[in-house]
């Protein structure tokens, strides 16, 4: 007897079980129900539907994933979504204005070929913006310092060479330093 | 736009999108109702599979289906030989899934597609797989040939897939004759490739139209529906590849198949539900390729002044388990071991060698960074030797300028063509190294430093770079008729190399439209299905022509439809800011409304057409609205196909300062002059070099795939495996010969992978020779590190030196 073309019934989700959370994304208020275990990376990118936030090693070295956690950068794949719940938290879609146009840096980063493939470019963005804002521009800007302020993010495209050029450029923007 | 574009450091078309988080790599292609996938993986390298058991897991809540080699069909086969050779005697190819054995740890046994990731790596935990005792092995190539050692594949004796030996002119008689010999027996170790963005890969099954559209983060989207359509018998047009956008290949992403890529597709079609499979960082290191590791022993035969008569090479390579990608590796190590050396004599053998662990494809630099580092540690021991400069010893034996086309008869590169090095100016490239170092001031530093009891040196290093094979690739240019935007398209995928840009400036040169409104669409079978692959330094050279060739097509198209609409001669119409002037007047007509009227409608629905209608026909009056042999609209085709590669060059310098206490290296300059030919954008190929260089920087001291004596990675992660940060990686100076390949059209050469090849050696020569007053012992097994800078100098503690 010939098999049967009956679609299977496949189930919808796992059988994790769910958690209210409530967070600021990017300046908008959400509640979503999700698995104690999803991963804030995972829930951004998934649940959310903000795929400009990437995951590279999925264990805090590469820094791809980089999101701005109530004013400080961290690795959203270290991070479970509930973990977030009640922060606020920005990613590298919050950067740009509503008109389009660019974030001085990443102004910078077009101006300076700081990126080739892209896929490292949100992580250092959502690094360099908060140590800069952190600090006010008040950071070393050095070259050296500057390979300092990089050095929680991979690259392995660039040589970051150009992306030292596009940090210089856009502190001098954003603070109007020298 | 009259300017040419060409040569100018335009900035990349579509960077902004990737900028904002706009960025479409496969994991962001949005499949509502995906499956996801997670794969149970060898725990040993070899051992046999005694029972597989998938039912607990099958049971797991959230998991759709659990498939093992018994499972899929046709499938259960081993994958292609992508590229046989008659030295190639024993090739063997992976199997999607493992059946019966297991050759290396992380080898695909089980595929899991469960509801999300998190279920599916679960349930990956409660398939039960029965093994044997681990079998004996070794992955040590130099012991792995010997009669007595453990076989990885039962009916292949010493381990040996291939052996080759390649000979140009008389290498016995240049040894009969010369008067100084010098050996060395360097190693390079196993690395890799690391892009930032893993394997992924994602498909649907349409069952009402029948079409298969698969995602794949991969370099050869063309290659990849090719293979699919043949193992699943489907028919080539019901199979749609697409490769959007890619984070990083350096390679690794060049080999099909990986089993992920066919068992993806299976599940799609086999449970009418978009799968995918997002590799994880680990599973990178277990699963996708590497490369490196070859033990070379150089000789060569010169005479007391220096010049090389001849080199014998004889070296192993390593292959890992199996061989799919064929001999590549080792046959560009193999041709590229003269460098830009004159050495007209030469013999070449060498074995690869199966090992226990994940096989072995192309890395960026394949095969001539190990190649390089052998040839360019015995040209500074060369010298060391005769007691001639090092500097001196290498411009003794470059090819000169007045000697190109250079031949080196007899032997064969990686594609099977003749080693014909095609143009260059070495010993210029050497002159501004020297400048640029400023050799005298160098030296004096050197000893105010060493009289401080500090430790500088300077390392240099040459490298050849055979880019641009063939075989061929096209390039399709379309003018829109509604906004005189130029559509072009081409075979290859990117994974961050500006493609975009640099094809649109070969467009907008033709055309005289701005390179912005030039829009590549590439990647993408269902837009253009004709090609190869992004590999070997290729795309500017292989693509860039083609598509320069279809620019020109379409430009005569333009100008004789514009000659017919304006009512002018073709000598009086020139080409500029979107539009065809009549040169001299104020007479023009828009490329959207010439690309209209070369498409003989009869409505007129938006501005271009009804531009068009002012004018006289494109069409010749005496003609039907379509001439003899004309197709509407202005479109072209066009192919290229070198006739054989196209040999780019550099030489690159470092002056490292050296702690022969705490045995670190802080590199105070990294100096590079480089020759790709014409570059058809600085910017991008600045970015190309620095980029290599890091990569290189990565490979000479930090980066090694590490295995214990039973196979087992040790380093499989990022936090054992040490990409260099931007703290490691030096600033680079750069600097540019242009130099024109003479077999092309736009006269260019490859660069992709060119700042990588000549790391290891530039690092190891500046080492040494900082640390000459120590004593210090030779550096010839890359990665380089503190280990063996301490190890170096051994012989110094003994004495007390230091």
């Amino acid at each position: 007897m010939k098999k049967s073309q009956i679609r299977p019934d496949y189930p919808e989700r796992s059988d994790d079980p769910l958690h209210e959370v409530n967070m600021e994304v990017n300046g908008e208020l959400i509640t979503r129900n999700v698995s104690p275990r999803i991963l804030l990376a995972d829930f951004i990118r998934h649940h959310l539907g903000l795929t400009g936030t990437h995951v590279g090693c999925e264990h805090g070295v590469c820094g791809c994933c980089t999101v701005i956690i109530d004013g400080r950068a961290a690795r959203s794949c270290l991070t479970f979504a509930v973990q977030a719940d009640g922060s606020k938290i920005r990613t590298v879609e919050s950067l740009a204005q509503d008109d389009g146009s660019l974030h001085p840096l990443q102004e910078a980063f077009k101006e300076s070929h700081a990126l080739q493939c892209g896929f490292c470019t949100p992580g250092f963005l959502m690094s360099i913006v908060s140590q800069l804002e952190e600090t006010e521009g008040e950071i070393d800007l050095s070259e050296d310092g500057i390979r300092v302020m990089l050095s929680g993010n991979l690259c392995r495209c660039t040589g970051y060479q150009n992306i030292v050029k596009a940090v210089q450029s856009a502190a001098k923007r954003m603070y109007k330093t020298n | 736009m009259s300017t040419r574009t060409f040569g100018e450091r335009v900035q990349r078309n579509n960077d902004e999108r990737l900028l904002t988080g706009g960025g479409r790599y496969v994991d962001d292609i949005p499949l509502p109702g995906a499956l996801h996938v997670a794969f149970v993986r060898s725990p040993y390298a070899r051992a046999k599979i005694l029972s597989m058991d998938t039912s607990l897991a099958k049971s797991r809540p959230g998991v759709v289906e659990v498939y093992t080699c018994n499972d899929i069909g046709a499938l259960d086969t081993e994958m292609p030989l992508l590229i046989p050779h008659p030295s190639l005697h024993s090739p063997k190819t992976q199997r999607p899934l493992a059946r019966d054995d297991v050759f290396y740890v992380g080898q695909t046994v089980a595929m899991v597609v469960a509801v999300d990731r998190y279920v599916a790596e679960d349930a990956t935990r409660l398939v039960d797989i029965e093994y044997s005792e681990p079998q004996e092995c070794n992955i040590e190539i130099e012991e792995a040939i010997s009669d007595d050692a453990p076989r990885v594949h039962d009916d292949v004796p010493n381990n040996v897939a291939a052996h080759c030996i390649q000979v140009s002119g008389d290498p016995e008689e240049a040894f009969a004759k010369a008067e100084h010999f010098t050996k060395v027996k360097v190693r390079v170790d196993r690395s890799t490739a690391a892009p930032m963005e893993c394997r992924a890969v994602a498909a649907r099954f349409d069952s009402v139209s029948g079409e298969l559209t698969i995602w794949d983060g991969t370099q050869a989207p063309i290659s990849v529906r090719g293979g699919i359509a043949s193992i699943f018998n489907l028919d080539e047009d019901k199979v749609r590849v697409i490769a959007p956008d890619v984070g990083g290949g350096f390679g690794q992403k060049v080999l099909l198949f990986y089993p992920d890529e066919l068992l993806v597709p299976f599940a799609a079609m086999s449970l009418s539900r978009p799968v995918k499979y997002i590799e994880d960082r680990t599973e990178n290191f277990l699963g996708s390729t590497q490369e490196r590791t070859q033990i070379h022993e150089v000789e060569l035969a010169a005479n007391k002044d220096g010049v090389v008569l001849g080199l014998k090479d004889n070296f192993l390579h390593d292959t890992g388990a199996f061989i799919p990608y064929g001999i590549a590796v080792a046959q560009v190590a193999s041709t590229a071991i003269m460098g830009p050396y004159r050495i007209p004599n030469s013999r070449v053998e060498y074995k690869a060698v199966y090992t226990p662990i994940v096989p072995v494809t192309p890395y960026r630099g394949c095969g001539r960074p190990h190649a390089c580092f052998a040839i360019e540690r015995a040209m500074d021991q060369l010298a060391e030797e005769l007691g001639l400069d090092r500097f001196e010893v290498r411009r003794r034996n470059l090819i000169g300028d007045d000697e190109f086309p250079y031949e080196r008869p007899n032997l064969l590169f990686a594609d099977g063509l003749a080693v014909i090095y095609d143009s260059g100016q070495y010993s210029k490239a050497l002159d501004m190294i020297i400048e640029s170092i400023n050799l005298e001031d160098f030296k004096a530093k050197q000893k105010l430093a060493l009289d401080e009891g500090r430790y500088l040196g300077l390392g240099l290093s040459f490298y050849v770079e055979a880019t641009g094979i063939g075989p061929y690739e096209g390039g399709h240019v379309k003018v829109h008729p509604i906004t005189g935007k130029v559509y072009v398209n081409t075979g290859l995928t990117t994974q961050g190399q500006g493609h975009e840009t640099v094809f649109a400036q070969i467009v907008a040169d033709q055309l005289g439209v701005s390179p912005e409104d030039v829009i590549l669409v590439e990647g993408d079978t269902g837009a253009f299905d004709w090609g190869v692959a992004t590999y070997a330094s290729r795309a500017a050279v292989v693509s860039g022509n083609a598509i320069h060739m279809a620019a020109e097509k379409a430009r005569n198209i333009v100008l004789e439809a514009a000659s017919n609409m304006l009512e002018a001669s073709v000598d009086d119409l020139e080409l500029q800011d979107g539009k065809v002037n009549v040169k001299g007047s104020d007479v023009s007509v828009g490329l959207a409304a010439v690309a209209t009227a070369c498409n003989p409608l009869r409505y007129a629905f938006n501005e271009a057409a009804q531009a068009a209608t002012q004018f006289a026909p494109a069409a010749r009056s005496d003609e039907p609205a379509l001439g003899d042999g004309r197709a509407p609209g202005i479109e072209t085709t066009e192919y290229y196909a070198p006739p054989h590669a196209a040999w780019a060059y550099g030489v690159h310098a470092a002056i490292v300062e050296v702690d022969p206490g705490l045995c670190s290296i802080d590199i105070n300059r990294y100096i590079c002059v480089h020759d790709c030919g014409n570059m058809i954008n600085p910017t991008i190929v600045e970015g190309q070099v620095m980029g290599g260089v890091a990569q290189g920087m990565g490979g000479a001291f930090y980066e090694r795939c590490e295995f214990d004596s039973e196979g087992n990675p040790r380093n499989a992660n990022f936090m054992d495996f040490l990409v260099p940060y931007a703290t490691e990686v030096p600033k680079v100076e750069l600097h540019h010969i242009e130099t024109p390949s003479p077999l092309n059209p736009l006269g260019v050469k490859g660069v992709g992978e060119a700042g990588t090849i000549p790391v290891a050696p530039v690092i190891a020569s500046a080492i040494e020779d900082a640390l000459k007053p120590l004593g210090v012992e030779k550096l010839h097994h890359v990665p380089l590190s503190p280990n063996s800078i301490y190890e170096a100098l051994s012989v110094a503690r003994e004495k007390n030196i230091i």
